[in-house]
């Protein structure tokens, strides 16, 4: 689904990111973990061009995204992302905030339709006009059943009129969560999705993307919590240095790591 | 004492018997004219100019534009008001062959001229919002401009709202400087009601009482738009 080829990302003369190549299957959850600036978070943001890839290529859909001609916005409606610290848009209700991009969208879509037909009927534009079965208000009213649909899924639907200031860490990770679902993602981007919350709230955040997992989304995960990495990923990689230093299932990783650098970092995270 | 008693009663004379309340009230609406259009004019420069000096500079046209927006803030930064009204008025104009009327002439060059300060102060809101808030946005596939339009600047405004009061208070003092190229508000009017009598004491209060009275009254707006805007903060 996701092909990383020689990725390479600097800022300035800082090397981050150093030739990283790997291929994320369909259902897959890649769990990516490493110490503190080993560019695992860098390499997540890579992977949806937050951050412009200094070289390389990452390949989605069929399509180069690293390339700064390709129409970035469409291929990250396929590509959620979860942050550390929710970036939920502040002056917008819980619910706005879900229906924000799907409504935006929907009518860019509709609009650029009805341009086409007018175009076609004044004759300044070969074709059929397309048949247009839905309306601005007809787009809105599916995007906020589908939100309120998803807020019940997490149990915040009174908290639909809410602004996100109004909500718990926890509450608001889940809305991020389910924000990027409401585009019918085919991969999720998680990027230390539990750092920034309170102990207590962890676990509902955890079981939401437990949720997710057991659904088959794929999931590409930043993160320090070790017991989510055993339990719900297919693979884990580990980074060291802008680098991916060792790669493989959870059991193997976990119990028998290969190299030295591994057994030294989980001797100290693993207690 | 008496005297004063008397320039007074002679004031008022003027002002309801010989219909003076009239021209005071023509020049307050200039006045206001004056500052509310050169604040929507500067707002929606300032907007443009902000958006543009904060934009990642990887494209040359964005670099290019840039260089044009900062000389364009350096320029009426640099240059006094008054320089910029009789430049337009008495040079530019005449020098293009357009009719405006004074008024018009200083609605455009408040515009600009706020347009400069308007574009800083924005600049200033834009970058205090969390940089995340825009990540947020791209992330679920919003483009730049979208995600600028509906998520920063409605938190930037937010941000920059007494600052932008500041700027409305100062726009509307600032407009007496409008009689350098005839256009009658508020201050040219009570000069000529001074001129008519001789006696400057009792209309440069009044004036300064009408003054004081307008800018309260933008100060009382300021807070309940600052109030309203706030809703989000507070959570409910």
């Amino acid at each position: 689904m996701i092909e990383v080829v020689n990725l390479c990302k600097s800022f300035g003369d800082n090397n981050v990111l150093k030739n990283i190549s790997t291929t994320i299957k369909k259902g897959e959850k890649v769990v990516v973990i490493g110490p503190s600036g080993s560019g695992k978070s860098t390499f997540l943001r890579c992977l949806n061009c937050m951050e412009d890839p200094t070289s390389g290529s990452i390949i989605f859909g069929g399509v180069d995204i690293a390339d700064p001609k390709v129409d970035i916005n469409i291929h990250r409606q396929k590509m959620g992302m979860v942050f550390q610290h929710f970036n939920l848009f502040n002056n917008k209700t819980v619910i706005e905030n879900i229906m924000m991009a799907p409504v935006y969208v929907a009518t860019k879509k509709l609009k650029k339709q009805k341009r086409n037909n007018t175009l076609i009927a004044l004759h300044l534009k070969k074709g059929t006009p397309e048949k247009i079965d839905t309306s601005v208000q007809k787009i809105k009213e599916q995007a906020h059943d589908k939100a309120i649909e998803l807020l019940k899924r997490i149990g915040l639907e009174d908290k639909a009129d809410a602004y996100p200031s109004s909500l718990s860490g926890g509450q608001k990770q889940r809305v991020a969560i389910i924000r990027s679902l409401a585009m019918d993602p085919d991969v999720i981007l998680f990027d230390e999705p539990t750092s920034a919350l309170d102990p207590e709230m962890v676990g509902e955040v955890l079981d939401l993307m437990k949720d997710l997992a057991n659904q088959g989304m794929t999931m590409v995960v930043v993160t320090h919590e070790m017991g989510f990495a055993k339990e719900v990923a297919t693979r884990v990689i580990f980074m060291d240095d802008g680098r991916m230093i060792e790669e493989g299932s959870p059991e193997e990783f976990f119990v028998n790591p290969k190299t030295e650098r591994c057994k030294d970092f989980l001797s100290k995270v693993l207690v | 004492m008496n005297n004063f008693a008397f320039n007074v009663e002679r004031f008022f004379d003027i002002l309801i018997n010989k219909g003076g309340y009239k021209e005071v009230l023509e020049g307050l609406l200039n006045t206001m004219i004056i500052a509310v259009g050169g604040l929507l004019i500067g707002i929606v420069i300032g907007t443009l100019i902000a958006t543009v000096r904060v934009m990642p500079k990887y494209k040359a046209a964005i670099r290019v534009m840039d260089k044009i927006c900062s000389f364009y803030v350096g320029f009426f930064r640099g240059t006094p008001m008054v320089v910029q009204l009789l430049v337009f008025y008495f040079v530019l104009l005449p020098l293009l062959g357009i009719k405006l009327t004074s008024v018009a002439v200083a609605i455009v060059v408040f515009g600009l001229n706020s347009g400069a300060y308007i574009s800083e102060i924005m600049r200033g809101g834009i970058l205090s919002v969390d940089p995340g808030q825009m990540e947020g946005g791209r992330s679920v596939g919003l483009s730049y401009s979208t995600t600028m339009l509906k998520v920063v600047i409605p938190q930037a405004v937010k941000n920059i709202l007494p600052t932008m009061g500041n700027e409305f208070i100062a726009l509307v003092k600032e407009t007496s400087v409008v009689s350098f190229i005839g256009a009658k508000d508020l201050y040219l009017t009570f000069q000529n009601i001074g001129n008519a009598t001789y006696e400057y004491m009792v209309p440069y209060l009044s004036m300064a009482i009408i003054y004081i009275v307008v800018v309260c009254l933008i100060t009382v707006l300021i807070k309940v738009m600052e109030r309203r805007l706030r809703k989000s903060d507070r959570g409910r």
